[in-house]
């Protein structure tokens, strides 16, 4: 079991773990993930690992209820245990000094897109934040983007907060200004990935994202999370979850994003029809 | 042996055959001849000695069985079920030359399954504390093997494995009806109850890396990581909703328990049309796997002919009373889906054999024009794996070949990093359980040795 120590919820559907895996937390580097399994019926599902304290030996992870799993990990409380936590998987973000870089995060993809912000400061680049989010209740972790920012903007889609719009428009206008980039680093919705990639494309700026297709076991086992990346086959949890963007095949993984939609409804229909609690039970 | 109707058993995930009673037990093992040069003992890759356990079955003495051939075999419940006795043991049976080889493996299966139902599992005495510790990464045929043998020399034994429960291969990938989980399972206590650790949820390379592992105390580890990476044939369409590898379909199903969805909560695409392309165990073992879950038509599409088909006579046998359809000398070319990405269609193209290749069968070449299409909305691909590449990707001294397997002195399993021993199908790409744990076997006395006398 591995113990939830603190759990604060970010918006209505968002929640922030800190779980007690010491072992993870002395390893992880920014960019890499978990897969964790909530007991013993459950699937198991990839979240990047976005902080960690290794004197108290946790990592911290966000997660947002999109269907059965995220929706019964959002319901857990701090003293609840998860029963399987592995990691750290995936290659860890290559960070170096680039220079100027611009870190993207959109809606949930904040949170994975922060730890790698946070180590490219420490290695000294100048860090150009854009976030967005749908609307103002849904942005997550505001303030600790805006620390570890030399430049911070927020997007929000209706309006309700910051620049009424896309983090696309904030980057184009930056480019316009010609503002002096090295490298553009963006997480968050697939169909915002592929906009901001279309974007630098056009300026030849290196983009790179990291990538949240399915994933089964999460250590190459599977090659459920295969992606094509300039038309080669990769498996995003151990050759990512890291491309770059520019060859990235967008469509292709939306597609198969969306390979157990009908599954998916089915298993939250199952979780409605028996009113929560006595899932956890099981 | 008695088995499941065909009819039946492919509403359930039990196994097939039912095994011995008592009576046929001691009937089958009164036709051994009790060879003075017992052929059957080479055949064997761990030279269990078959002439002395059959006998004692023949007297009733199942437990002494039991432990007659626990000497040499940690896991005669698996190996029972899951040997190619046909090409080993039996195939050099002297009673073959005229008719039916004993069934060794069958008499195996019920002296191990006598012995675990009447809960007389006698744990060998584990001598006092050598003071060394090994680690053993993954927990398969090869790893479980390493670390019977090491507590029982009095070596401490940590296994590390990946996945949230141990077996590596018997637990993921070989299905409930060919090896029972509850059987690993109990094969994994009775390692526990001799004083094996396991640690799950422990990568290797990601969590530890080798060096890591010394430095916790370890003075060997061994590597038993497995063939785990799925290949894929570079086909249009393989990226398609509905295509699977094996690894991925028989991992959802056996491991993460599908077939319980939406009772437990991972999916897996039933189908109407299942393809499955490959012609070893694991095809028939996804084949067979597919017909359970979704009683649909599944056909099994494999370039060479019947008789090149390198699974089990036993398990083709089985696929085709269980309505598995085969279409031989035929391989798929690309795979056609809807706007969304699913997958409906798959072309295929007839094949002929030309001259043989290195493996010494013919090799299978296109018929020019004999391309041709079937509905399919499940493919899955068991064309095979390549090995596991994380450990030697984070422990860059240990040597690999050209393909990545790891490289070993094949007397005594050593790699070429000092005190790292490794075997299985990670030394060996794809092969046998029993393979796994004869390399297991002797890696365990060689390692016993380098603790004792450092040499390397």
């Amino acid at each position: 079991m591995f113990e939830i120590v603190e759990k604060v919820l970010l918006s209505h559907t968002v929640s922030l773990f800190r779980i007690k895996a010491p072992g993870i937390a002395s390893k992880r580097q920014a960019g890499q993930f978990i897969m964790l399994r909530l007991n013993e019926f459950g699937e198991r599902i990839p979240l990047t690992i976005v902080d960690s304290d290794t004197e108290e030996g946790t990592i911290t992870v966000i997660s947002q209820e999109v269907g059965k799993t995220t929706g019964m990990l959002g319901a857990l409380e701090k003293g609840a245990g998860i029963l399987d936590v592995v990691g750290p998987l995936g290659k860890p973000a290559h960070i170096e000094k680039f220079g100027t870089a611009v870190c993207i995060g959109g809606g949930i993809g904040v949170a994975p897109v922060y730890p790698i912000s946070s180590a490219l400061k420490e290695a000294g680049n100048k860090v150009i934040s854009i976030v967005g989010a749908r609307t103002k209740e849904l942005l997550i972790l505001e303030e600790k983007m805006k620390k570890i920012s030399d430049d911070f903007f927020v997007t929000t889609d209706d309006g309700s907060y910051g620049h009424h719009g896309f983090v696309t428009q904030i980057l184009k206008r930056l480019i316009e200004e010609e503002t002096k980039i090295d490298i553009v680093f963006a997480i968050g919705p697939i169909s915002m990935m592929r906009a901001v990639c279309d974007l630098t494309r056009q300026y030849a700026l290196p983009t790179i994202v990291s990538l949240n297709p399915i994933m089964v076991d999460g250590t190459g086992m599977c090659g459920a999370c295969r992606v094509t990346v300039a038309g080669e086959n990769m498996f995003a949890c151990v050759d990512g979850p890291e491309f770059n963007g520019h060859d990235v095949d967008f469509e292709e993984l939306i597609r198969r994003n969306r390979g157990y939609y009908n599954e998916e409804k089915l298993a939250m229909e199952e979780l409605t029809y028996h009113e929560g609690p006595r899932c956890y039970e099981r | 042996m008695p088995e499941q109707d065909p009819l039946e058993r492919i509403r359930n995930f039990q196994e097939v055959p039912y095994g011995y009673t008592e009576e046929l037990a001691m009937k089958e093992a009164f036709r051994c001849l009790q060879c003075k040069d017992p052929k059957c003992v080479e055949g064997c890759p761990v030279n269990i000695d078959i002439p002395w356990f059959v006998r004692l079955i023949s007297e009733g003495k199942f437990i002494e069985a039991a432990w007659k051939i626990k000497e040499t075999n940690l896991l005669p419940s698996v190996c029972g079920r899951v040997c190619r006795q046909e090409d080993q043991c039996e195939k050099r049976c002297i009673r073959a030359k005229k008719g039916q080889a004993v069934a060794i493996g069958a008499l195996e299966r019920f002296a191990a399954d006598y012995e675990r139902e009447k809960g007389d599992l006698a744990v060998p005495e584990i001598p006092a504390w050598t003071g060394r510790k090994v680690a053993v990464v993954g927990s398969g045929p090869a790893g479980l093997t390493v670390a019977g043998d090491l507590v029982k020399k009095g070596h401490r034994v940590t296994i590390f494995e990946a996945l949230h429960v141990p077996g590596g291969v018997l637990m993921y990938g070989i299905p409930e009806f060919r090896l029972p989980k509850r059987i690993v399972a109990a094969e994994i206590a009775y390692l526990k109850r001799m004083g094996v650790d396991f640690e799950l949820n422990a990568v290797i390379g990601k969590l530890f890396t080798i060096d890591d592992l010394f430095g916790e105390g370890y003075e060997a580890v061994f590597v038993g990581t497995g063939a785990g990476l799925p290949i894929f044939m570079g086909i249009p369409g393989e990226n398609l909703i509905g295509v699977y590898s094996s690894n991925e379909y028989l991992t959802r199903v056996n491991l993460m328990r599908a077939y319980q969805f939406p009772e437990c909560d991972t999916p897996v695409l039933r189908g109407r049309k299942v393809v499955v392309v490959g012609g070893g165990n694991t095809a028939l073992d996804a084949s067979r796997t597919a017909r359970r879950l979704c009683h649909v038509d599944v056909t099994v599409v494999y370039r060479r002919s019947r008789e090149e088909m390198p699974a089990r006579k036993e398990e083709i046998q089985h696929a085709e009373e269980e309505g598995v359809k085969f279409l031989f000398l035929t391989s798929p070319t690309r795979y056609i889906g809807d706007r969304d990405g699913r997958l409906m269609k798959a072309e295929l193209v007839k094949m002929e054999l030309s001259e043989p290749d290195d493996s010494g069968r013919r090799r299978p070449i296109p018929v020019a024009g004999s391309a041709f299409q079937i509905d399919a909305d499940v493919v899955i691909i068991a064309v095979g794996n390549l090995i596991n590449p994380l450990v030697p990707r984070t422990s860059p001294d240990i040597e690999v070949s050209s393909c990545g397997n790891i490289v070993v002195e094949p007397t005594t399993e050593k790699t070429s990093k000092k005190g790292v021993f490794a075997g299985g199908d990670i030394v060996r790409g794809g092969a046998t359980v029993i393979l796994a744990m004869g390399d297991g076997r002797r890696a365990a006395n060689n390692i016993h040795e380098y603790l004792k006398n450092r040499n390397w």
